[in-house]
């Protein structure tokens, strides 16, 4: 059995401009793993043509599936969660709701109930009934994740959880983070604040034009100083 | 006076209820697709006609439940296997297509029943007077086709509010691929949203066919009817549509009542200010008043009364 999500040769196009020029990169069961890159390299774009939301081309293997090709809804539905990057919380349904719709059919049970997402985050709860269009960016924030978390996904793709977030705020979703890998489910992050991805990830992805440049342990990327000069600072 | 007002006002939102009824399903499929489906009132059209055929073959009942489902069909259909492969090519395909549709369901309405008018007439179990102020009756088949639309409008209430579909429908209107990657099978929501919506224009075309002329012509006058009710309501609010359907249903139905001129109302002094437009009536201009509104509306506010987007 290989890897859970196995990425290769992967390309995205928006219109003519060929963001994605041939990505490899596996998660393994149980693996934090981050993809760190300048901005604009293609970060969001490769996980959205994971998602299905921009056409991919090239292999996209999950749990041994290929799911390239597949439509959103049903690369959800085998066990893949998406936290988009600019916190698409649905603004005129309550708070409730949006954890409502996380979950794929009204009966479904798995790993996480609304108790536990309460749990982590009491402020949601405060806030169940009001619309979610009110809330701060931070709460939308965790909003966004807990929602994710809500469809039991086996695999959650989480980007830039804390942008644009109070220090407070961000050690909530670091919070969050370990929660979830502690229930052994995988993650694949893009995130700004290598403190961070360094904390908690296994391996580390680096992006550069429209490739991945650098795979490594945390240990290995803090050891290449040529890796983060060449692809990472401005 | 009082009887002017009364039936005035009951027809108005008869009137503005049987919009709605159209402009529901046209603004909500807009919002989630971002289609401006020109063949909307084609819907009603075929519901008319369908109704007519199932009348006269078996009855008005049997028209009224069966037409409407036949019209949600062919809608959903035509979203399955019409709209959706136009989709990959952008909106401009989109809104040819509705268009092109409009076209064709008329010409096929021509063909098949000709281009007069046809007999669809109130069933006699409603052809009563419902009441009777001072001189005047009021039929008990527009009590009918006033009930029918509330009935609708209830349902549609409750299960935007009430059910799980009802809440992806909700969210979808403004983050559609969101929805699709939470899971929820969006392609299918659209077709069901475009189904129910075509439905209810058939509905509509099936109570309003006797009420109304039921003819080719029908769609094209109540078309452009419906877009200024979304538009003034603001394109996406089902808010908004209620309320501009309303709004409409009853300036019409008032202007054409009120059968006055400025000249009327202020004598002689209006032909010297305002020239010949001060012996117009009000119904005379009756008909152009919904596009004066719209016209009002987009430059006071370009979003439409409940809207968020600029149209
Ligand atoms: N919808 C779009 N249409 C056209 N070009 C896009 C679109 N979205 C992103 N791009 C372009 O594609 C490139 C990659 O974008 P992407 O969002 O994947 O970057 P990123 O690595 O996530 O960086 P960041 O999130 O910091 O912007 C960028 O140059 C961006 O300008
Ligand atoms: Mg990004």
């Amino acid at each position: 059995m290989g890897a859970l999500l196995e990425v290769s040769g992967l390309n995205a196009y928006y219109g003519k401009s060929h963001i994605l020029q041939g990505v490899d990169f596996q998660v393994e069961q149980g693996e934090i793993v981050s993809l760190l890159g300048r901005n604009g390299v293609g970060r969001s774009t490769t996980i959205k043509a994971i998602m299905g939301d921009v056409p991919p081309q090239g292999s996209i293997r999950f749990k041994g599936r290929e799911i390239a090709g597949m439509k959103p809804h049903q690369i959800a539905r085998l066990g893949l969660g998406y936290v988009p990057e600019n916190r698409d919380i649905f603004p005129s349904l309550t708070v409730r709701q949006n954890l409502l719709l996380g979950q794929k059919s009204a009966r479904q049970t798995g790993r996480w109930a609304m108790s536990d997402m309460f749990a982590v985050f009491p402020r949601l709860e405060e806030r169940a009934d009001t619309p979610a269009g009110v809330l701060s960016g931070g709460e939308q924030q965790m909003l966004t994740m807990c929602r994710t978390l809500m469809g039991d996904p086996d695999l959650v793709m989480i980007d830039e959880p804390t942008e644009g977030l109070a220090p407070m705020m961000v050690e909530l979703v670091a919070k969050l983070l370990g929660e979830i890998a502690e229930r052994g489910i995988s993650i694949l992050l893009v995130e700004q604040k290598l403190t961070i991805a360094l904390k908690i990830s296994r391996r580390l992805y680096v992006m550069g034009h429209g490739h991945i440049v650098f795979e490594g342990t945390p240990a290995e990327f803090v050891a290449d100083e040529r890796v983060r000069q060449e692809w990472l600072e401005v | 006076m009082l009887e002017i007002i009364t039936f005035s006002t009951l027809n108005g939102v008869l009137y503005g209820m049987l919009l709605f009824m159209m402009a529901s399903g046209l603004t909500l499929i807009f919002s989630m697709m971002g289609v401006l489906n020109f063949a909307h009132a084609s819907f009603y059209m075929i519901g008319a006609y369908f109704g007519f055929e199932i009348s006269r073959r078996i009855g008005f009942w049997p028209g009224f439940v069966v037409a409407p489902l036949l019209v949600g069909g062919v809608g959903a259909l035509i979203e399955r296997f019409g709209l959706r492969r136009v989709h990959g090519y952008g909106h401009v395909a989109e809104l040819l297509f509705t268009f092109g549709l409009a076209f064709v369901i008329e010409e096929l309405v021509n063909m098949f029943w000709g281009r007069l008018p046809v007999d669809y007439r109130v069933p006699p179990s409603l052809d009563f007077v419902a009441f009777k102020l001072f001189d005047t009756t009021y039929p008990a088949y527009r009590m009918f086709m006033l009930a029918t639309a509330v009935a609708m409008f209830v349902f549609l209430i409750l299960i935007l509010k009430r059910t799980r579909v009802g809440l992806i429908i909700q969210a979808a209107l403004t983050h559609p691929n969101m929805v699709a990657m939470l899971g929820h099978d969006v392609p299918t929501v659209f077709m069901l949203v475009f189904g129910v919506g075509a439905a209810l224009a058939g509905l509509a075309g099936v109570i309003a066919g006797p009420a109304l002329v039921t003819q080719p012509s029908m769609a094209g006058l109540l078309g452009p009817i419906l877009f200024v009710v979304i538009v003034v309501g603001g394109l996406g609010s089902l808010t908004g549509a209620f309320l501009a359907s309303l709004l409409i249903g009853l300036v019409q139905t008032f202007a054409v009542a009120i059968n006055g001129s400025l000249f009327d109302l202020i004598g002689p002094t209006a032909t010297t200010i305002f020239g010949e437009l001060g012996s117009v009536t009000v119904a005379q201009i009756a008909p152009i008043l919904p596009y004066l509104l719209l016209v009002v509306v987009l430059i006071v506010r370009p979003t439409g009364l409940f809207g968020n987007r600029e149209t």
